[in-house]
């Protein structure tokens, strides 16, 4: 049986089953009108019926999912003839997967060995065995679970406090999404870059002047054996970050004083929408522009100066990088400077100062910490910007801090070194979540600083 | 310290003064440029890709008069189906052309001949004649998609590239100018709204590349991320609004969706390749993968607008509600859900906007890939709209510029919908209490 044909069966059967629970519940509390001896609403006795009906089945099926397949696997792993059995780990690996993909039809390389499709339609069979067994598990179970909560309903049983109580588990059950997907990030990421580190040392990785990744694929293949050093990925995403920065913090503050301070309504109405569409615009659009307008233009430029200037110039990638975080820094430091109080500014007209002063000498002071923290999460942006860089800069790990030249960033390699097909095991994927355990890690606790930052400022005027 | 004399003074004040307001003035334009700097990218942005993409929406067609020969394509007279359908309609388009131009004689310029019109042309009459096998035998004029440097060259997207010119770059010889400016002038050429933009899947050649397979990607994507980011967002932010007890637990709840909406997208992708793709098997290239990760990123975002909608809400209503009997959950979803729901889905499609756009974790989890055929289901490979966009950018095809360009005009429209409708929203359902 299928499993939509499943999944319809037991939406049938939820429905019904609320409807008997609430005609019952009404039957049980003196008819129709005269529900009075009833704990609960009538219609919360059909949802406590229904829930009985569906969830045990629920429960069953994504525990049989999670545990059908290894079970399956094992069978036909005892089934296999004894050569192919005592093969080491991944040699097995690569036996089963040729199983699983004859079994479905594909033709494989080595399928002419019959134990090969003898086993797949083991496979084949066991699958299906266990499709049916587990469908006529879940309605039984369905059953049971409805008769069960269909003996329970009395007029004093409390239905409600019931069903809320699931509601309740439901929906702390959603928060918990987010601790466990942060868990998921930590935990999947640290594996992986575990077992490269077990390949590759701590140290090389981190302090290495040299990355060039190309393993050789064969053990005789002529070729480096792969060098991990990660610190001209680390100078090229400081470098890049650094220039993006200089070019959106001055304007971004520049922008946001003149917004609060001195622009007319009728301008500030403008502007915000024009900033809030800049804000907008998807990365991939921005590394287009720094591609195919930006990094030509400064080419030229340099050039009719006498410069050597790299295609894939750091200083086109960070200008534009810089123009995609302008409105995150001017948005951020708008509050920041909107939350300093009237009564510092009256003071200091007071004292005879031009608005400038009063900005430059007390405004911008008093709201030092939370323009800070707005440059720490800007820098925590720039240093996780993917679409940009990958697009508009270069794939060779100089190291170098001249801008005018070609840098490698952090996230560049990651994404070089994932896309297309890879093997799981060999060091240049592994580092790949190696270098997105640092980039996690970095940008984690420059969030954290900054939330504190600015929360403490918050506080402070609060 | 002597006393300074009245005229002293005042001398000394307006001299400070000059140069006070004087740098109250620079201050001032300083901000004013940077506004005016600001502005001004978005416009060269916007101007960039419009200039670079409304080409796109116009392609170049090609008139001929196309013999359905059966000496070529049924030479047996078998008439099955399946004869015609793997027959050579190329050779119907080189022939057709070679009477049209009896001048190209030689190897060398019968090539030059064919390249005019895109391979796409012999889809094109394939389908034509499957569709009404009575053709066969008949002569008809049909409009056939041109190549793509034809579509360059015509739109006077190459400047170097004018008959004549010397250039090494150039794509077109000579005689293939003066053909394409013959067709022209005989009113055998012409220029019309691009339709196969819109309606076809990916392809290596520009003219034959659409978007209907991304989009059709992005929209299943979208949809696996709607239909679980909204309910389990709204579903979380109730919780933490309402019912929530202040321990530690709930603390490190919210610590960690404020980091989680500032965690680098990339990462989440790497997430989707290590628990999606590695551990539980899903098939690389799915939408459904791609929703999952999607969602994953943009329940940060739910979640926070959701609770500023919870927030909003006054507690007058909740405690009437406690006041006439109802259970905390009762109010909750009769009363307070129902009042917040506006600004949920104001913050829902700004997250979707978000997710729309995204194509960093994408390329994790194997949305790459070369997809010509559109996605029939959230199962089957497929790519996504900024992706496909990425894929362009890289293609060395020179009328790919004008293709990716126009992609992102018709990703940022999507975009701008989108925003309105949340603008909308927040206008129409916002109460102020």
């Amino acid at each position: 049986m299928r499993l939509t044909t499943l999944a319809l069966i037991l939406i049938a059967m939820a429905l019904a089953a609320f409807y008997l629970g609430r005609s019952r519940a009404v039957a049980i509390g003196g008819g129709p009108g005269k529900a009075r001896l009833l704990h609960s609403l009538p219609k919360y006795y059909g949802y406590y019926t229904a829930m009985w009906c569906v969830l045990p089945g629920l429960v069953l099926l994504l525990a049989w999912t999670a545990l059908s397949d290894s079970v399956i696997t094992g069978r036909v792993i005892e089934a296999l003839p004894d050569s192919l059995r005592n093969q080491p780990e991944a040699q097995l690996g690569l036996t089963l997967n040729d199983i699983r993909n004859l079994a479905v039809g594909q033709m494989v390389d080595e399928a002419r060995r019959p134990e090969f499709a003898v086993a797949a339609e083991l496979y084949n069979n066991l699958r299906a065995a266990s499709q049916k067994l587990l469908s006529g598990l879940i309605i039984a179970v369905s059953f049971l679970g409805f008769a069960l909560a269909w003996w329970r309903l009395q007029p004093k049983f409390r239905a409600r406090n019931h069903v809320e109580l699931a509601l309740k588990v439901a929906l702390i059950a959603a928060s918990l999404v987010a601790i466990l997907t942060t868990l998921g990030i930590l935990l999947s990421v640290t594996f992986e870059a575990i077992r490269f580190f077990r390949q590759v040392p701590f140290d090389d990785f981190l302090f290495g002047l040299t990355w060039s990744p190309q393993m050789a694929i064969r053990a005789d293949q002529v070729g480096s054996s792969g060098a991990f050093g990660a610190v001209p990925l680390f100078v090229g995403t400081l470098l890049i970050s650094g220039i993006a920065l200089i070019v959106a913090v001055p304007i971004g503050l520049m922008i946001a004083i003149y917004l609060s301070e001195y622009a007319r309504p009728a301008l500030r109405r403008v502007v915000k929408p024009v900033l809030e569409v800049l804000a907008g615009i998807p990365t991939v659009v921005y590394g287009y522009f720094a591609a195919l307008t930006v990094a030509p233009v400064i080419r030229q430029w340099g050039d009719s100066l006498g410069l050597d200037v790299a295609s894939e110039s750091a200083l086109g990638a960070g200008l534009v990088m810089g123009i995609m975080i302008i409105p995150f820094v001017s948005s951020l430091s708008d509050d920041v400077i909107n939350a300093v109080p009237q009564s510092m500014r009256d003071g200091s007209y007071a004292l005879g100062a031009t608005k400038s002063e009063t900005i430059k000498r007390v405004i911008l002071r008093a709201a030092l910490p939370g323009i800070v923290g707005g440059v720490l999460l800007a820098a925590s942006r720039a240093i996780g910007e993917t679409m940009i860089v990958v697009m508009a800069a270069g794939l060779s790990a100089n190291l170098t801090a001249n801008p005018l030249e070609s840098v490698t960033t952090v996230t560049v390699q990651i994404v070089t070194l994932l896309v297309g097909d890879q093997e799981f095991d060999s060091p240049k994927t592994l580092a790949a979540f190696a270098l997105g355990l640092v980039l996690f890690v970095v940008t984690l606790i420059l969030n954290i600083i900054a939330l504190q930052v600015v929360r403490r400022y918050r506080e402070q005027y609060d | 310290m002597a006393m300074l004399t009245p005229a002293e003074t005042r001398r000394r004040v307006d001299a400070s003064l000059r140069r006070r307001y004087r740098s109250e003035w620079l201050f001032r334009l300083y901000g004013l440029v940077s506004v005016l700097m600001g502005v001004g990218f978005l416009l060269v942005l916007f101007a960039t890709i419009i200039g670079n993409g409304y080409g796109a929406f116009r392609q170049v067609f090609i008139q001929l008069e196309v013999q359905f020969d059966p000496a070529v394509l049924d030479p047996e007279g078998t008439r099955q189906q399946d004869t015609l359908a793997s027959a050579d309609y190329s050779q119907l388009v080189k022939t057709s052309l070679r009477t049209l131009f009896p001048d190209a004689e030689d190897r060398t310029s019968r090539r030059e001949l064919n390249a005019l019109v895109s391979s796409g042309g012999a889809f094109k009459l394939q389908k034509m004649l499957l569709a009404d096998p009575t053709l066969l035998g008949q002569t008809r004029n049909v409009w056939l998609p041109a190549d793509d440097e034809v579509n360059v060259f015509v739109k006077g997207r190459a400047p170097a590239v004018s008959a004549g010119s010397g250039d090494e770059g150039r794509r077109l010889s000579d005689r293939q100018i003066a053909w394409i400016q013959t067709l022209e002038s005989s009113g055998k050429l012409e220029q019309r709204f691009n339709t196969i933009f819109f309606t076809a899947g990916d392809s290596r050649e520009p003219e034959l590349a659409g978007i209907w397979g991304a989009t059709k990607g992005s929209f299943f994507m979208l949809f696996v991320t709607l239909f679980l980011a909204f309910p389990l967002g709204v579903a979380a932010a109730i919780y933490l609004e309402e019912f929530a007890p202040r321990n530690w637990l709930v603390d490190v709840i919210e610590v960690n969706i404020n980091n989680l909406a500032a965690v680098p997208s990339i990462v989440f992708g790497l997430l989707g390749l290590a628990v999606f793709i590695n551990f539980f098997g899903m098939p690389r290239s799915a939408p459904l993968v791609g929703g999952l990760v999607l969602t994953l990123m943009t329940l940060p975002v739910i979640i926070i607008a959701s609770r500023a909608a919870i927030k909003s809400v006054p507690p007058s209503v909740r405690e009437a509600a406690l006041g006439v009997g109802a259970s905390p959950m009762q109010m909750v979803f009769h009363h307070v859900l129902p009042l917040a729901l506006p600004g949920m889905m104001t913050g829902a499609i700004i997250g979707m906007a978000r997710a729309l756009g995204e194509s960093a974790p994408l390329l994790m989890i194997g949305m790459v890939a070369f997809v010509v055929e559109p996605p029939g289901g959230p199962m089957s490979p497929s790519t996504a709209l900024p992706v496909q966009i990425y894929l362009w950018a890289d293609s060395p095809e020179r009328a790919f510029v004008e293709r990716t360009s126009a992609a992102i005009m018709v990703l940022l429209a999507f975009l701008l919908v989108m925003n309105a409708a949340a603008v909308w929203l927040r206008s129409r359902f916002e109460r102020r209490w």
